[in-house]
């Protein structure tokens, strides 16, 4: 059992709010001070009322405020803190500022810069990953430079295929291609559309899954190359790219699948060099089978699904690896017990999504037997239009996936917000969704979904 | 005498900084009160001022109260760490009533610092201060130092008129937006 290598007293939040706050937590419960920063738009926001010091950073624009990486670090350091936690977006996934904490000698709570500079660039992800025996979508490893190369590819990864832009994404230069007749045209499409809109006409292909599901491991590494897997979240629940819900364990994920993609993220952690709490995102196919789609080397905001079936804390684990206290649990340890779900309650209309930023005048906070309610809001708070919607995480808690979403219907009737709108009715039609209910989805699920 | 005025008394005594003593502590607990009213905090402000602290901080296990002085008239914070089903919203409220004074303050332009730092008031600790209150300011007039990660950055006047207030002390950590100092056009 090694010994602690630096002592934490004071940590600085360099985010705002519901994950702002739930740092705050278990900072409390550990006894080590806290310091938020905020702009002048979050004056009022709760993360500068529970924090024990408060520094106003900039003005209400994200670039000139929460991303204002000499304002978080003078701030950092007029307050004296040994550590920042970064905690999810703005500059949780930057090498450059997780490379200034270090030279000014404040403690990162997170992975070492080139780890976090290296799963960030994707080719190079897929690269390390590859290398570490990580199943990646078969695909071409350089740019397609002629329709003769492009059926080559598509006979050796077999159909459907997508043909993507090299240089950007949205998909514009994106060609989805289920026969090898309309291959050439196709790819013809997708390079003038790249050039166009990326003036840069390079584009890849690789293996297309028609209704994947989206499925994440949880990793937690100490700076000893330590590493251990938390299981599974769900989150295949998503529209435009964004999830809606989560849950853990995955309704349709096998304890030996779950072994086996456990013990390659651990594994390629390891290779890494990879420390503190980090997440593996896979595109399960029809067939059961699993890929790497990228890595988030941060806390994520969905982790309360996790943190909720394993009883861990997983902000206390990454404080607590930052200190370079050695990883005490063993994988064998490791038990998912129950069931649980987390709707993100956004401040958007729940048919057509158009943000309501506003005043919330009626607030209530749905309680009872394993329900958890993670947010920022307080009754009077005023929803600032600069930021993301999302004002609050609700999640429960239950020994089957049955009871937990009857659970989560019960805790969306009790939760009550007034004076903006919320995509709570939303997450009610879902859950009484009988698709949703036996856990047969895949990502296409909301293109299909009639409110 | 009201609970205010006895603690305050005590405290007094006591030479109340924001360190606590084991000793006060104490006599606070003893006579500290579950809430604070406007009056209570007017008078509690009202103390502080008179024995020029600029930063004074209570907490037992009802209630924290924070004074924090920015400008001539005290912005009070008495935060309540209620769960937040129930209404948190956090109360600052002017410690004193509008003055003509007051008035006056409020039609002071102030320079506020663009970055966050610590304020120094002249270019180097033996030299003067770059202002003081009398002191007429142009646009390109350097009024302090503001330094942020070893670096000393000049700040500019950007206004013409003359410094009637400083606000903040030589040393004093700053945030975005502080004010420093009040001109009078």
């Amino acid at each position: 059992m090694k010994m602690k290598t630096r002592e934490i007293r004071k940590i600085l939040i360099a985010n705002r709010g519901e994950i702002a706050c739930r740092i705050i937590w278990t900072c409390k419960e550990m006894g080590i001070k806290t310091v938020a920063v905020h702009s002048e738009a979050d004056r009022e926001a709760l993360h500068v009322r529970y924090a024990d010091e408060a520094v106003c950073i900039g003005p209400p624009s994200s670039a000139q405020s929460y991303l204002n990486i000499p304002a978080i670090i003078s701030a950092a350091e007029v307050t004296n803190v040994d550590a920042i936690h970064p905690g999810y977006g703005f500059l949780a996934e930057s090498s450059t500022f997780a490379t200034i904490c270090e030279d000014c000698n404040i403690k990162f709570i997170g992975p070492k810069a080139t780890v976090i500079a290296m799963m960030g660039d994707k080719v190079e992800a897929r690269r390390a990953m590859s290398a570490a025996g990580v199943p990646i979508l078969p695909g071409s490893p350089d740019p397609i430079e002629s329709a003769d190369e492009a059926k080559k590819f598509a006979k050796e990864i077999g159909l459907p295929v997508i043909i993507k832009a090299a240089a950007g994404g949205g998909g514009r230069g994106m060609r989805i291609v289920r026969t090898h007749e309309e291959l050439a045209g196709q790819l013809e499409v997708a390079q003038s559309e790249a050039l166009a809109a990326f003036k840069n006409g390079a584009v890849y292909i690789e293996r297309y899954i028609e209704r994947p599901r989206h499925i994440e491991i949880q990793v937690l590494a100490d700076e000893y190359g330590n590493c251990i897997h938390l299981g599974e979240r769900e989150c295949t629940i998503q529209r435009r790219h964004q999830k809606l819900l989560e849950e853990a364990p995955s309704p349709v994920i096998t304890p030996e699948q779950r072994e086996a993609m456990g013990a390659v993220a651990v594994n390629a952690c390891k290779k890494i060099g990879y420390s503190s709490a980090g997440t593996f995102e896979f595109l399960l196919d029809e067939d059961g089978r699993f890929y790497f789609m990228e890595m988030n080397t941060r806390i994520q905001v969905e982790h309360p699904v996790t943190e909720m079936v394993t009883l861990a804390d997983i902000v206390r684990n990454q404080i607590k690896i930052a200190e370079g206290e050695d990883m005490s649990y063993r994988q064998e340890e490791l038990q998912i017990v129950g069931h649980s779900i987390e709707c993100r309650i956004n401040a958007e209309d729940p048919v057509t999504f158009v943000p309501s930023p506003g005043k919330i005048t009626a607030f209530n906070i749905p309680g009872g037997p394993g329900v958890r309610v993670d947010t920022a809001v307080y009754p009077g708070y005023v929803v600032p239009p600069y930021y993301d919607s999302m004002i609050a995480k609700l999640i429960v808690h239950a020994r089957t996936r049955e009871l937990a979403i009857a659970r989560m219907q019960r805790a969306l009737d009790m939760m009550v917000v007034e004076g903006i709108k919320t995509t709570i009715p939303l997450h009610k039609k879902i859950m009484a969704d009988e698709k949703f209910q036996k856990g047969d989805f895949s990502t296409k699920f909301m293109e299909e979904f009639k409110y | 005498m009201s609970d205010v005025t006895a603690s305050a008394t005590a405290m007094d005594k006591d030479k109340m900084t924001s360190d606590k003593s084991q000793t006060s502590s104490k006599k606070q607990r003893e006579q500290a009160p579950a809430s604070l009213n406007m009056n209570e905090l007017r008078e509690l402000a009202e103390l502080v001022n008179e024995h020029g602290f600029t930063d004074f901080e209570f907490e037992n296990e009802n209630i924290r109260v924070r004074l924090s002085k920015m400008t001539a008239t005290q912005v009070v914070q008495a935060v309540q760490p209620a769960p937040v089903a129930q209404s948190a919203a956090p109360a600052a409220a002017e410690a004193a009533t509008p003055s003509a004074a007051e008035v006056e303050e409020e039609s002071l332009i102030k320079i506020t610092s663009p970055i966050v730092g610590t304020f120094y008031r002249s270019p180097s600790p033996d030299k003067e201060p770059y202002v003081k209150e009398g002191t007429t300011v142009t646009p390109d007039t350097v009024v302090c130092i503001v330094e942020a990660m070893k670096l000393m950055n000049e700040i500019q006047a950007e206004t013409t008129g003359e410094i009637v207030k400083v606000y903040v002390e030589n040393g004093q950590p700053v945030e975005y937006g502080q004010p420093l100092f009040g001109i009078k056009k």
